[in-house]
């Protein structure tokens, strides 16, 4: 790649505020660093993961609302978590994390328990409990 | 009281801005003991390149494909081969690790930091993944804010103790569990003739002959063979996201694929200066052109992403472009590994 071939593709998720380095060749064929503002099929990538999280937690969100799970889900997708990682944050078997899905035993999960999850999703516990 | 704490704990950190985390905190915590090594050449010692794709490795329910060694194998290769002793910790609570961050740190040293992306806020919130092998340095603090070097971003920043803590103690795959790194130890003339003909010949070995499917020019082929099928084997919304993800890790920063084919070449033509060699000057010419065509599948692989539009004949040819990759870079390192070093 050469020095004027580096890709200056912004977009708004680097909110002017973040360029990357390369290495790319110079006249005389020398490698030199060179910035780089992004690149359209990176960003495109980056793009199509960010619809797909926010796809996926809507759709949580609808099941919360409908009463078909608890909003542990929803709030799962929304940190990016999935089962092992929110497993492990809040030191239980995946199972049990399964188990605290369903909103009957949601209800029933005793305070300490609700403040680990609220722990590990960075909110209060009467977020946890009331999606907005 | 605060102002003398101030004035102990602030040493002069020089931040360079790298492509990738790992060569970078290398270079700049060894320029810091007076030890100039480039990020390139941090790279090629420490035998960074690679590829690597492992349909079972999920992240996320997406197969992962790597372009690098694994996380901390540059730097373990390099102050190997560098005669660097590095004093290296994990703790077991979040308490312990901040407290001996900071008893280093009084002691005026800077410290390499292993932490989650996630969860540092100076990052473009785009970025912040789940992503644990993220590396940066510590080199004082402000108050109770860290000074931080992050080899990837322009200049120096601060972070807050609290989100430091959640960074080094992310939960997850693999943990970082507070891993700090520093050096005790640096040699003030180092020869990089012998570690630079190390690690040319590990990458070598490493890109061709594990005898394993996944890895190196194999690992490429492999990849190549199953991306052609994605549309009919997963479907054509999740064959969009593989394909995503394959363009992220090869594009994305600190993981860069086609980028660490230009940063290796770099690392070649330094190579070819310090050893006096003209074959790796044009070896390193050859990979620049195969970094190109690299560039050239994720800008196709890119469209194929925004049409959305699933047609077998685009993941085939995406397919042979890829068989391409492979082709060329088998030829290469066939080379690298019979020049007389």
């Amino acid at each position: 790649m050469k020095k004027e071939e580096v890709p200056q593709d912004g977009n708004n998720m680097h909110e002017g505020t973040f360029k990357q380095l390369f290495y790319a060749t110079d006249n005389a064929g020398q490698y030199v660093p060179v910035t780089s503002v992004g690149w359209e099929p990176e960003n495109v990538a980056m793009q199509q993961a960010w619809e797909e999280i926010n796809e996926r937690v809507e759709k949580a969100r609808a099941q919360v609302v409908a009463g078909e799970v608890s909003p542990i889900v929803y709030y799962m997708e929304k940190t990016i978590m999935d089962l092992p990682l929110l497993a492990s944050y809040v030191g239980k078997f995946q199972w049990q994390v399964k188990r605290h899905m369903k909103p009957a035993v949601f209800n029933k999960l005793s305070d300490k328990m609700l403040y680990k999850y609220a722990a590990a999703f960075k909110i209060s516990v009467q977020e946890l409990k009331n999606i907005k | 009281m605060d102002e003398v704490l101030e004035v102990m704990s602030d040493i002069q950190f020089n931040h360079e801005q790298t492509a990738h985390c790992e060569s970078g905190v290398i270079s700049n915590i060894f320029r810091h003991y007076g030890l100039h090594i480039s990020e390139p050449m941090a790279f090629g010692i420490g035998a960074g390149i690679f590829f690597g794709h492992l349909p079972f490795v999920k992240v996320n329910g997406v197969p992962g494909t790597t372009y690098r060694v694994v996380p901390g194998a540059i730097f373990k290769r390099v102050c190997k081969r560098l005669g660097v002793k590095m004093e290296s910790q994990t703790f077991s609570s979040p308490e312990k690790g901040m407290e001996a961050l900071d008893r280093v740190l009084e002691t005026g040293r800077p410290v390499g930091l292993l932490s989650s992306v996630y969860y540092l806020p100076y990052f473009p919130p785009a970025y912040r993944f789940h992503f644990n092998a993220h590396n940066l340095v510590a080199f004082g603090k402000d108050g109770d804010n860290y000074r931080i070097s992050d080899p990837i971003m322009e200049t120096v920043t601060e972070i807050d103790p609290k989100s430091l803590a959640e960074a080094r103690f992310a939960k997850g795959f693999p943990a970082p569990k507070g891993k700090m790194y520093y050096p005790v130890e640096v040699p003030k003339k180092v020869s990089f003739e012998q570690p630079i003909r190390e690690g040319i010949k590990q990458a070598c070995s490493d890109m061709l002959n594990i005898p394993l499917p996944f890895f190196g020019v194999k690992g490429m082929r492999f990849l190549a063979k199953r991306l052609k099928h994605y549309p009919e084997k997963v479907g054509d919304r999740k064959a969009v996201l593989y394909l995503g993800n394959i363009i992220r890790m090869q594009e994305e920063i600190g993981t860069g694929g086609a980028g660490f084919r230009f940063m290796y070449a770099a690392f070649l033509q330094e190579a070819a200066g310090i050893l006096k060699r003209e074959e790796l000057s044009a070896l390193s010419a050859e990979l620049t052109k195969i970094g190109d065509t690299w560039r050239n599948f994720a800008f196709n692989a890119g469209r194929v992403c925004k049409s959305r539009s699933v047609n077998n004949v685009s993941y085939t040819e995406l397919s042979e472009m890829l068989m391409q990759c492979a082709a060329e870079e088998e030829v290469l390192f066939r080379k690298l590994s019979k020049v007389k070093l």
